[in-house]
């Protein structure tokens, strides 16, 4: 069960929890620093040199000191800059997943967090994931703006409608932590909530294996590729003239009608299954129909898994 | 500073009642005061209203802290929670604080301070005041007819295609009123660049001055961009035009860049003016020239370039690319030097002073402390790999209350503390004022530095049920918010109170410098009899303190 009781700092669940809370620190004591100071120096002055004390000296000094400023204005400067690097640093790492990474695919809609492992396996608002291992949570949503937030593990990202974002994380504790919406999303906002469930790597492969009858994702874009009819343009061999072949065509650099160029990733495929007109790749004509209002953003992510999974012929 | 220095009055004054013709008592019919194109009428005016609208955030803020104190959804339903939130943020931003200080004290003392007759557009700035009432009532209208629920960020697609609420209606409120603070600002530039009296130089203004200039850049130049970014809410919601929802081929994003465009210098709209306001009362309580006159002039034109520069550090969890973010956080921190440099001055300022601490001087040493814990938690905000965690929860709430309250509101009442003498020609009740002074500071306290605690254990804003281990902070910041309500309470009693029963006040009652204090209280309607001439540099409090004594004070 999520600990519940009354604390003043969150849970420390991730690899990048400790980290985070290192740098929170360091701020907390610049902070703690400079308000001291200042109040220190507020009172002191102002209880030395209050109106009723005639026993201080007050022969004008100076109005303005150049050398001052100059010092008061460098030392916040070199303080902000090193916690812009540790910032920067920390948060090129929270975004960047490391090789090896577990994927999760996330469905964002009002109210509710749907998630589909990589076995095929899905579940709703609870989000069962290993311990120690990297894992990428791979989000759209199918309304508004929302965001995917774990403080245990010090991780948010936003969910948009329309593109791919992702964020990572690794568990380094066993238990239940909450997930949150963290972008304000309507009605229910503050209901979209949830829970990730850390599991040993063992319980998870288990917990993995139950569940309802499941379908690999790339056997179902498979499917569904072959139902949509989208095997008569481009059948596995790629060989029809009329686009381009889709084998090993993902991370691929293609070169559009109007010159400029395009890397096939998810968002790419995604816009092309839905508006194809809107990059065409050169020397193909703009021939492929709308696929908008026939596919679902769970169906899009099948299609997108099974075109990536597909090998140059 | 001026050639006309009055050495016989006093700092506890007794005076009779003004026999003189002044701008209150040069009309007394509604068409007098509803044509009337007298700045300091125009001042009553928006001090009236943002009041009106003060207290209606203010009653939305309190219900809202109500529902808070328990977990779960008891007082009101999620609806009119999120429209209570939204009403809040709606009205205490575009029609409480950003024409708080400048449209009562700036239209009030912008004229005084330079020794000018007036504005230099007076219709104009009637105008501005029929503009901001007429968005006002758009807003009333959207509020009374069912509300609006997307925050007072309205978001895009939410507010462009899914909430269901009077999301137009305010729009356009807010829209129409954008014009005001864009009349205003440009009033104001000209009016400083224009009509200066002879021989008040640049460096001879008072920094309240500065600060107001600061701002009327932002108004001018950032507004317009709100007003396109709503123009553009509009026409997707209205007409179906892809801009922001991805499912009409738009780009959620672009709405945040703009939005925040706008909105991340109206957070200096909203904090110039005050800190001009501390720059007026701090030499005066402390009897000396603040220290660093020239940086703290320059700090005010340097914070409103950076305002410019540093939207993108509301984008850092949006998807905004990464090195972009990295730009925004390095630009996010420079901001922090020029901020810095005023409190370092303002401390400074008080060393060798003879300081008393009347009300005034209370509100401005309360806003030097609140406003460097509000600027320090910014550092917190804009280290990225921190904001990625408090961002959208409760930190940032309580960071920007610092700023906006803490700081704004603060230096806001200290003005109006500091110039209600020359306003309306009463004395406030000075120990009832230092009560409130002291309740407003210790409310503020209680009810927003729990809400750090709170952000950074991971309560996201806008929430309206909430985990039940949330609920004891929670609990201490609604028990605070009560004690800020009170002490909000007094000074609305005891100032109506005073100008019936306050004492009268001289035309320069705490021995000031400035312009504005050498014209009778409450001003004639042309401020002055002769236009000053001014010989002096500004804050030279030695020599109006040397020439009370000289005056067998």
């Amino acid at each position: 069960m999520i600990d519940d009781g009354f604390r003043l700092l969150p849970e420390q669940a991730s690899t990048l929890a400790p980290r985070v809370d290192l740098l929170y620190f360091f701020l907390l004591g610049v902070a703690v620093f400079f308000t001291v100071l200042i109040t220190t120096l507020i009172v002191y002055l102002s209880i030395k040199y209050r109106k009723g004390n005639q026993q201080v000296d007050r022969t004008p000094g100076l109005s303005h000191s150049v050398r001052l400023e100059i010092i008061w204005m460098v030392i916040p400067l070199v303080f902000s800059m090193a916690i812009f690097c540790w910032g920067a640093t920390l948060y090129f790492t929270a975004y960047r997943p490391p090789a090896g990474t577990m994927e999760v695919r996330v469905v964002a809609k009002q109210w509710m967090w749907k998630f589909q492992h990589p076995n095929g396996r899905r579940e709703i608002n609870t989000l069962h994931i290993p311990l120690g291992q990297p894992v990428k949570v791979a989000m759209i949503s199918e309304d508004v703006i929302h965001s995917f937030y774990v403080p245990a593990f010090r991780v948010k990202r936003d969910v948009l409608p329309g593109s791919y974002g992702s964020c990572w994380f690794e568990a380094t504790r066993t238990g239940e932590f909450h997930l949150f919406c963290a972008e304000y999303c309507g009605t229910n906002h503050s209901r979209m909530i949830g829970s990730v469930i850390v599991m040993e790597p063992s319980e998870y492969e288990n917990w993995l294996g139950g569940g309802i009858s499941k379908e690999l994702p790339a056997v179902a874009g498979k499917r569904l590729f072959d139902e949509l009819r989208c095997v008569t343009c481009h059948p596995p061999n790629g060989a029809t003239g009329r686009c381009p072949p889709l084998g090993g065509l993902f991370g691929e650099e293609v070169k559009l009608t109007d010159g400029a160029t395009a890397i096939v990733d998810e968002n790419y495929l995604r816009e092309s299954i839905l508006r194809p007109s809107a990059k065409v790749v050169a020397g193909f004509e703009p021939l492929m129909p709308s696929y908008d209002g026939q596919v679902d953003e769970e169906q899009l992510i099948q299609l997108i898994t099974y075109i990536k999974s597909l090998a140059k012929p | 500073m001026t050639v006309i220095i009055e050495p016989g009055t006093t700092a506890t004054p007794d005076v009779s009642p003004p026999t003189k013709q002044n701008y209150l008592n040069a009309g007394y019919t509604v068409r007098s005061w509803l044509l009337t194109t007298d700045h300091k009428r125009i001042a009553i005016l928006y001090l009236l209203s943002i009041t009106f609208f003060f207290i209606l955030g203010g009653i939305a803020a309190t219900i809202v802290r109500l529902d808070l104190m328990t977990p779960q959804a008891d007082l009101v339903q999620s609806e009119t929670y999120n429209k209570l939130f939204t009403a809040h943020g709606v009205i205490m931003v575009f029609f409480f604080l950003i024409p708080s200080i400048p449209a009562v004290l700036g239209n009030f003392l912008v004229p005084l301070m330079v020794g000018a007759r007036d504005l230099a557009f007076p219709r104009l700035n009637l105008l501005s005041w029929y503009v901001y009432v007429l968005g006002g009532l758009f807003t009333l209208y959207a509020l009374l007819a069912g509300g609006v629920d997307t925050g007072w960020t309205f978001y895009a697609p939410y507010s462009s295609t899914y909430s269901n609420t009077y999301v137009m209606a305010t729009a356009v409120g807010i829209f129409i009123t954008g014009f005001s603070s864009i009349l205003t600002g440009l009033n104001f530039i000209v009016t400083i660049h224009k009509m200066r009296a002879p021989g008040l130089t640049w460096f001879r203004l008072p920094l309240f001055i500065w600060s107001i200039y600061a701002t009327s850049i932002i108004m001018v130049l950032g507004t317009p961009v709100l007003a396109i970014t709503l123009l553009l809410v509009g026409a997707e919601r209205l007409l179906g035009i892809g801009i922001f929802d991805p499912r009409l081929g738009g780009d959620p994003i672009l709405f945040q860049h703009l939005f925040w465009f706008y909105s991340h210098p109206a957070v200096y709209i909203m904090i110039l003016p005050s800190m001009g306001v501390v720059s007026e009362i701090i030499p005066c309580f402390c009897r000396k020239r603040p220290f660093g006159y020239e940086f703290i002039a320059f700090s005010s034109v340097a914070i409103a370039v950076f305002s410019f520069l540093v939207w993108g550090h509301h984008l850092f969890v949006s998807g905004q690319s990464i090195y972009a973010g990295m730009v925004f956080s390095m630009l996010s921190f420079l901001v922090a030097i020029p901020s810095a440099v005023k409190v370092f001055n303002w401390t400074a300022s008080l060393h060798k002073g003879t300081i008393s601490f009347d009300t005034p001087m209370l509100y401005a040493l309360g806003f030097v402390g609140l406003f460097t814990m509000g600027g320090l938690t910014g550092l917190f905000v804009a280290a990225l790999a921190v904001d990625v965690h408090v961002h959208d929860t409760y930190f940032i709430v309580a960071h920007f209350h610092y700023i906006m309250v803490g700081g704004a509101v603060m230096g806001y009442l200290g003005g109006i503390h500091f110039w209600w003498p020359k306003m309306t020609g009463r004395i406030y009740p000075e120990g009832w004022a230092r009560l409130s002074a002291i309740l407003i500071f210790v409310g503020f306290n209680l009810t927003f530095f729990p809400q750090y605690i709170l952000g950074y254990l991971g309560m996201p804003r806008r929430y309206h049920v909430y985990p039940p281990e949330f609920q004891v902070l929670n609990v201490m910041s609604s028990a605070g918010a009560s004690i800020l309500g009170l002490g909000y309470l007094f000074p609305l009693t005891y100032l109506i109170w005073s100008l019936y029963c306050g004492k009268h006040a001289s035309a320069n009652p705490w021995r000031a410098a400035g312009l504005e204090w050498q014209t009778p209280s409450p001003p004639p309607t042309e401020n002055f009899d002769q236009t000053p001439v001014v010989l002096d540099e500004a804050y030279d409090y030695q020599r109006i303190d040397s020439l009370s004594v000289e005056g067998g004070v």
